[in-house]
């Protein structure tokens, strides 16, 4: 890892001021992807006043992976009305990376607000088996190490250097849960047993939800923020990097990449009172926290993260989208969201998040 | 930086209002410093997919005299995963790009991809974000057959019929039935385009003995497009260096600047859709001259590296992107105008028809356009091209980027 920087500043404010989701659910066979994304453009858009044509930069993030199918974010661009032609871009990435595209966009000056949107149906197939296909395809794909099985080698990991044992794991699936209990969006909530060893030391509730769902956020800068929305979340600072592929070189115990992205993004810099993370598995929370530096003082994942609801590709911008939320409710000042992508944590996006002061 | 220092408190004072938005403080002009391809053919079974995009990388950096430790950040793209298929191949490739501990992106808009990735890493230096950035594209399209993977039969939806040129040859139809234009047009792009690969070291299609009378006589795809004149099926990658003033400064080797960038989309299909001349690629060209400050492309342009893979797509671009009046197009290429050494050369490497590795097609053209205003494009240099313009599309011709860059650095 390179020598940390001090964070810069970035060139313009930019703020989401507005943010949408999905009801997930298990699956959404009666949907197409289109139909299900559509719903979520409209509120969010009426959150604003907004209309597609009002918007300056429209990006997106989804996976043909899931869909099955090749261009398959060429339809869901219908769901948007792409008429007249507009300003826009995908990224192959969780949709909280399709805000990082949108987000240096409207650095430039050359846009004023933006659109971003994400959504991911997993219920067509074994996910399980479908993240295997993100590994080396040489050494480790062949072999089809499932996401579950990869997670787990990072939980017994995190065990053997003392960092957790599966009962605080437990207890990170149970305060989730019970944390999604005032998430009407969220698939699973309240009381969810721990369940069998789906992969030892990881049993079915260290486990995300599989499920099928969307999210869009809407990003504008400087005054055109304020006009928008009533406490805009401004982003102090967002940053991401990735880390290497293979398991054999990483400490999966740490999570340096996540450590470097919330250096430069400035979330040391001053304590924050909430953390949206998106960690999957209870044993990712641990590495996390501790990269992360979250005391005990800060409300991690108040609607319940991935483990409530993880439709991929769009649970990283959730993550973003629940944290601005609770800034423009009032329940938070300063938040800290995370995404991450690959496997047992591998890229990892942070951004922070203010309110002006009350 | 402290949030408490930021002028937050007088915006706060400020109603919502109609004033205008806070402006950005300037962009940073963008640079290209090197470029790097790999010789594109049917099948690199020698490398490795990571085999395959370091090689242009490190051309690229060679090129800039630059090393790993000098970029901050990369931006990869490529077309759909399922033709190498891996999902999501960045993760994989992060190593082998040197990114590890760096920001990586990764970018998927059709065919046009190649375009948009340079763009999307042109944002991270012109917003500020980064100094230096490695941008790299690449398809290898022996992993699988592209043809029949752009074949999907998809519920409730068109069928794309056999791969893109059964969707692309009613279009093409369209075009010669609207503007009266004579059979031949075709051909005579496809002559040209495959003379000039033979000019380009990096180009697939290596042709020695083409003439016109074999292209007019390959066998018939999907009426009225010919075999030769249908793009290839390649592997490669095509890398480029982004720099910001600074960077540029250092460079030794002339760089070529940005003068405008955009991208626009439309749907696949909608009533009212013009397939031969899209709106979204007019939109797209008009933001490009504007931000560049060209009235007149045909005049103010020197070069164009467009994306043609169905040789027909020449003249139909040359009027979608203003070169020509709506009807026109063919007569440019009828008369020699978009010859290498005509008066408006047009894709001088040897375009999309002598290489196609997908993905990286788009950026191959922006990266031609960047060679030739350095004066670095070899044997198929323009003399004195100082402003050229690359163009990619993808979809259903629903997908536009484009770039327009110049010898000299952009003056506002």
């Amino acid at each position: 890892m390179p020598a940390p920087r001090s964070a810069p500043r970035p060139l313009r404010d930019i703020a989401v001021v507005a943010f949408a989701q999905t009801d997930h659910r298990r699956t959404s066979d009666e949907l197409s992807e289109v139909e299900m994304l559509m719903p979520v453009l409209h509120r969010v858009l009426a959150q604003t006043g907004l209309r597609t044509s009002d918007i300056g930069f429209t990006c997106s993030g989804s996976t043909d992976y899931l869909a099955g199918r090749a261009f398959s974010f060429t339809m869901a661009l219908d769901g948007v009305g792409a008429w007249p032609p507009i300003s826009e871009s995908h990224v192959e990435m969780d949709g909280a990376w399709a805000l990082y595209e949108a987000w240096t966009k409207l650095l430039t000056g050359d846009v004023d607000t933006a659109l971003v949107y994400a959504y991911g149906k997993s219920s067509p197939g074994s996910v399980r088996d479908v993240l295997t296909r993100q590994l080396d395809p040489y050494y480790v794909a062949p072999l089809w190490p499932d996401s579950v099985a990869l997670a787990a080698l990072q939980a017994q990991a995190l065990i053997d250097a003392g960092d957790t044992d599966e009962p605080a794991l437990a207890a990170v699936a149970t305060r989730s849960r019970a944390s999604a209990t005032g998430n009407s969006h969220a698939q699973l909530r309240g009381s969810v047993p721990r369940g069998e060893h789906a992969v030892r030391p990881l049993r079915t509730g260290d486990c995300p939800p599989i499920g099928d769902g969307a999210a869009a956020v809407i990003l504008a800068a400087g005054e055109r923020a304020r006009e928008l929305c009533e406490r805009p979340a401004w982003i102090r600072g967002i940053d991401h990097r990735i880390e290497a592929h293979g398991l054999g070189v990483r400490d999966l115990t740490d999570s340096p990449s996540a450590r470097l992205a919330a250096e430069r993004a400035g979330a040391f810099e001053r304590p924050v009172d909430t953390a949206e993370l998106h960690a999957p598995f209870t044993s990712q929370e641990v590495v996390l926290r501790k990269a992360l530096r979250l005391g005990e003082g800060v409300d991690v994942n108040p609607s319940g993260g991935a483990l409530a609801a993880n439709p991929i590709m769009a649970a990283g911008l959730i993550r973003i989208g629940e944290a601005a939320a609770r800034i423009g409710r009032g329940d938070s000042d300063r938040a800290l969201a995370h995404a991450t992508s690959g496997p047992c944590l591998q890229q990892n996006l942070v951004a922070v998040l203010e309110g002006d002061p009350r | 930086m402290s949030p408490a220092t930021r002028p937050a408190s007088s915006r706060a004072s400020s109603p919502a209002s109609s004033q205008a938005t806070t402006p950005a403080t300037g962009k940073e002009p963008v640079a290209v410093v090197g470029i790097g391809q790999t010789k594109h053919v049917a099948a690199r079974r020698d490398v490795s997919i990571a085999g395959l995009v370091r090689e242009a990388a490190r051309r690229a950096l060679e090129d800039a005299e630059l090393t790993w430790a000098d970029i901050d950040a990369v931006v990869i793209g490529k077309a759909p995963d399922f033709f190498e298929g891996v999902m999501m191949p960045e993760l994989y490739l992060a190593d082998a790009l040197g990114a590890v501990g760096k920001p990586m992106l990764r970018v998927h808009t059709a065919g046009s991809v190649g375009g948009s990735t340079a763009l999307v890493a042109t944002n991270l230096i012109a917003g500020r974000v980064h100094g230096t950035v490695l941008t790299l594209a690449y398809e290898k399209q022996s992993e699988s057959n592209a043809m029949w993977g752009l074949s999907l039969p998809i519920p409730f939806q068109q069928p794309l019929l056999a791969g893109a040129g059964g969707f692309f040859a009613p279009h093409v139809r369209a075009y010669m039935r609207r503007t009266g234009a004579p059979d031949t047009v075709g051909s005579l792009v496809a002559y040209k385009d495959r003379r000039n690969a033979l000019k380009n070291p990096y180009a697939h299609l290596h042709e020695h003995d083409i003439t016109l009378e074999k292209v007019q006589a390959s066998p018939m795809l999907w009426d009225p497009i010919r075999y030769s004149e249908t793009c290839p099926s390649s592997d490669g990658a095509c890398a480029m260096v982004l720099t910001d003033r600074a960077g540029a400064a250092r460079s030794p080797r002339p760089a070529a600047w940005m003068h405008g960038g955009a991208m626009r989309s439309e749907p696949t299909l909608f009533a009212g859709k013009d397939f031969v001349s899209p709106q979204a690629g007019k939109d797209c060209a008009a933001d490009v001259y504007r931000q560049a400050g060209i009235a007149d492309p045909r005049r103010d342009i020197d070069a164009v590296e467009m994306y043609v893979p169905f040789s027909w797509y020449e003249p139909m671009w040359l009027e979608n992107l203003g070169f020509a009046d709506e009807g026109e197009g063919w007569k440019l290429t009828e008369s020699g105008v978009t010859e290498l050494d005509g008066d408006l050369p047009v894709n001088m490497s040897g375009g999309v028809l002598s290489t196609n590795p997908i993905g990286a097609s788009g950026m191959i053209r922006f990266a031609e356009a960047a060679l030739q205003v350095r004066g670095q494009a070899g044997e198929h240099q323009v003399d004195g091209a100082r402003r050229v313009l690359g163009h990619a599309y993808g979809g259903g011709s629903q997908f536009f980027s484009m770039w327009l860059v110049g010898a000299e650095p952009p003056t506002s």
